[in-house]
């Protein structure tokens, strides 16, 4: 086997992908009640087209997009809306939302099976990826659409699909290309026809070598399409260490994927643009890798979008003892939940229980000995040393100096800390209080 | 939603959450591990002189760390392992002559530490924000201040409590004032005067003399990671080079005979590899990007030819890595590390 792509930087920790990569997807209960918010997207919140007390079915449009930046939601159950009113998010804002009391019939609004979904034209099938809401599903919840959507100037020559899954114990992606390799390699196939494409490659890390065999089986009659294992090294999925390990090409500073003619797509995206094109399905269902030491039975559940994180957690058992923290999404870059009353959204990679004393407690850090570890490993080649410095005695500005703008916060400075410093935390605070 | 609402205390804090093993203490205590080899051979040349001023440094290092942080209150950071490693290098760069009571120079190595902790780590904001090496300002300040204490240096006798070591000359001091051929002499034959400098069987500092063992400690380092070859593979390259280019001298007329230098002679003595190894290395004041790495020890390695051929002292290594830390903060601005596509961009 040829060596292994990868990107230079990066760190390796413990994957802990065990705890729940032998689990099968299994549909989650349904629950009582969803709450749907109306911005579940980087971009324009949606506006809400229903009102209170008003039935909605499965798959029905409640909220329409508030620009070109946006995706539309749908509702995930059949029931009552009960209420349209802001509900704290993940990451604790508040979001206007709608809820929407279950009715357990389950009837959907309107679903249609086309088979020749393959020759529709690349604009019909971009109308199908709009209408199901869909975005980017490895966490960032960019609109699809959007990057489907290329200006002229910007000619796009390859299609990658992100199965890095490089989050330490994260395992929905890996579960998805397990027992749903073809329908992944026909989304791919879909969006290479959207962008007029004839390159498309998924991109597996090495520590799922099944999942790789599976997907290189389902792609095997595809000449244009091919499977890339992966050096096992985190943030091998981050878009643009993916870009570079494949095709070699890099994304300037401040530019984005399509500026080196090329368009990064989640597995689970894949499979979504599949089931949109064929049978007209919305995006209202995910899959979440509920996983840590600190639950019960770690599980990978196909759960409904608006589900409350309470309701996951108590359908896995519960907490072992006390939860010390949860955290929507993975280790690396996940947000630690205040509460569990929030809920999933299309971005919701997994829920991660670490129980109380696996919790590394932040407060007390030490000063930066300038060991230069952190700038070994930075995959964007920065010097977090100084990110951190810099802000921690208020030069903000001259934060700047050191491309402060450049990181996207994948925490690989702040895991290798030894002086266990916030640098993420450092960064976010000086991007907050300046302007790129 | 009171109906789902638990009752649990959730602790809320920013990415990354989960964090690697390595501490800033773990660091600091396995370097002073990787010193031991050397110390002990210092110990076994020159006897328990050795053991008492190294102990020495140690203890008034520590509680100089500990008193100054206690009369301004800030945070006790004894544990960390720092303060007892410069301590441990101080002692391991001063003669195991200053233990002696006639003349008393016991009180010289409790003042290079205080100054090393106190004025040259804790004025500046203590670990990680001085600008040079604690124990070489200490030993530097020691220098100018005690000349002659500090440049009396005992034979390696060997014996433990070596009462009776007579004083001598250092193979730098050697080959400063007679030059390379009575250097030779003085140990027998060329292949003698190497082999015995690889052991460390000749009068120096208590922990430089010893090249076998330094190099045990620093292959523990690299090793562990904790170094990386950066700076000693450019010191000693550099030093080496100057060393064979300018080194050699016309037996003659005295004068400087160009490539005709013994690098091997200037590697092996002085301070040079536990300078370059154990002391250039220190992460706070060397620069933090690698490229930037081998500039700072291009600049040593030549600083301390410069010294030792054409100084008034016959070894350089101490002065040529305090002139680098001068420069470390500049090399680190102007070298920053590659931005991720910055490279291609410009190309284009």
């Amino acid at each position: 086997m040829m060596a292994l792509a990868t990107f230079k930087g990066g760190i390796h920790p413990p994957d802990k992908k065990d705890l729940a990569k032998d689990k099968a997807i299994k549909e989650a209960k349904s629950p009582q009640r969803v709450v749907i918010p109306l911005s579940q997207h980087l971009g324009a919140p949606c506006k809400p087209i229903v009102s209170i007390g008003q039935e909605v079915k499965k798959g029905e449009v409640i909220g329409e997009p508030g620009g070109f930046v946006s995706a539309p939601v749908h509702s995930s159950v059949s029931g009552k809306v009960i209420a349209i009113a802001e509900f704290p998010n993940a990451m604790g804002r508040m979001v206007n939302s709608i809820v929407i009391e279950n009715d357990g019939k389950e009837e959907w609004a309107s679903l249609k099976d086309n088979p020749d979904y393959i020759k529709l034209s690349s604009d019909e099938l971009k109308e199908k990826v709009k209408a199901a809401g869909i975005v980017g599903m490895g966490g960032a919840a960019f609109p699809t659409l959007v990057k489907l959507s290329p200006p002229k100037e910007k000619p796009i020559d390859t299609v990658i699909l992100n199965g890095a899954e490089c989050e330490p114990y994260l395992t929905a992606d890996y579960r998805l290309m397990l027992e749903k390799s073809s329908d992944i390699v026909e989304g791919l196939k879909i969006l290479m026809r959207i962008l007029g494409v004839n390159k498309g490659f998924i991109g597996i890390e090495n520590n799922k070598p099944d999942a790789i065999e599976k997907m290189k089986d389902a792609a095997r009659n595809e000449p244009n399409i091919e499977v890339c294992g992966l050096e096992v090294k985190y943030p091998q999925g981050a878009e643009k260490m993916l870009i570079s390990a494949i095709t070699g090409r890099e994304v300037p500073p401040r530019a984005l994927p399509m500026d080196v003619r090329v368009v990064v797509q989640n597995v689970g995206t894949a499979l979504a643009v599949y089931e949109a094109a064929r049978y007209g399905k919305p995006l209202i269902e995910r899959v979440v890798t509920v996983t840590g030491e600190g639950i019960k039975t770690p599980a990978n559940l196909m759960v409904k979008i608006g589900t409350l994180i309470s309701d996951i957690v108590e359908e896995c058992g519960g907490f072992k003892d006390s939860a010390g923290k949860v955290v929507s999404g993975g280790p690396m870059m996940g947000f630690a939940l205040s509460t569990l009353d929030v809920p999933v959204t299309k971005g919701t990679s997994g829920i991660l229980v670490i129980p109380e004393e696996g919790v590394v407690h932040a407060e007390e850090y030490g000063p930066c000995i300038r060991c230069g570890r952190c700038i070994d490993i930075c995959p964007m080649g920065l010097m977090p040393s100084m990110l951190s410095i810099l802000p921690e005695k208020g030069h903000y500005e001259d934060a700047k100096e050191y491309n402060l703008f450049d990181c996207f916060e994948c925490g690989s400075c702040a895991f290798v800390c030894p002086s266990k410093r916030p640098i993420v935390q450092l960064i976010r605070l000086a991007k907050s209080l300046t302007k790129p | 939603m009171a109906d789902v609402k638990k009752e649990h205390e959730l602790i809320v804090t920013v990415s990354p959450h989960v964090r690697d093993e390595e501490t800033t203490s773990r660091i600091m205590w396995t370097v002073n591990l990787s010193l031991l080899p050397a110390f002990f051979m210092g110990f076994y040349f020159f006897g328990l002189k050795a053991l008492f001023i190294t102990a020495l440094c140690i203890i008034s290092s520590v509680l100089s760390e500990y008193f100054f942080q206690k009369a301004v209150k800030k945070k006790l950071t004894v544990n960390d392992g720092s303060a007892f490693l410069t301590g441990l290098l101080l002692g391991m760069n001063l003669p195991s002559s200053l233990w002696s009571f006639n003349p008393f120079t016991i009180h010289v190595p409790i003042i290079g530490s205080v100054i090393a902790v106190v004025i040259t780590k804790q004025f500046f904001g203590g670990l990680g924000y001085n600008i040079f090496n604690p124990a070489l300002i200490g030993r530097a300040f020691l220098l100018i201040s005690f000349p002659k204490a500090m440049t009396i240096w005992t034979e390696p006798t060997a014996a433990f409590l070596a009462l009776d070591a007579k004083t001598t000359a250092t193979p730098l001091g050697i080959l400063k004032e007679d030059g390379i051929a009575k250097l030779i002499e003085a140990f027998g034959d060329k292949l003698n005067l190497y082999a015995e400098l690889f052991n460390g069987h000749r009068a120096g500092s208590i922990g430089e003399t010893s090249v076998l063992a330094l190099l045990i400690g620093a292959g523990f380092l690299l090793y562990k990671r904790y170094i990386t070859w950066h700076i000693p593979v450019s010191f000693l390259g550099t030093a080496a080079a100057l060393a064979w280019i300018f080194g050699g001298k016309n037996p003659e007329t005295g004068k400087m005979l160009l490539f005709a230098g013994d690098p091997l002679i200037h590697l092996l003595s002085g301070g040079l590899m536990l300078g370059a190894f154990f002391m250039a290395t220190d992460y706070v004041t060397c620069p933090a990007v690698r490229k930037g790495q081998i500039v700072f020890g291009i600049g040593c390695g030549a600083l301390t030819m410069l010294i030792r051929i054409k100084g008034g002292y016959p070894e350089g290594v101490m002065f040529a890595i305090l002139l680098m830390n001068c420069f470390a903060p500049l090399i680190d601005r102007s070298m920053k590390s590659d931005v991720f596509g910055a490279v291609k961009e410009k190309k284009k």
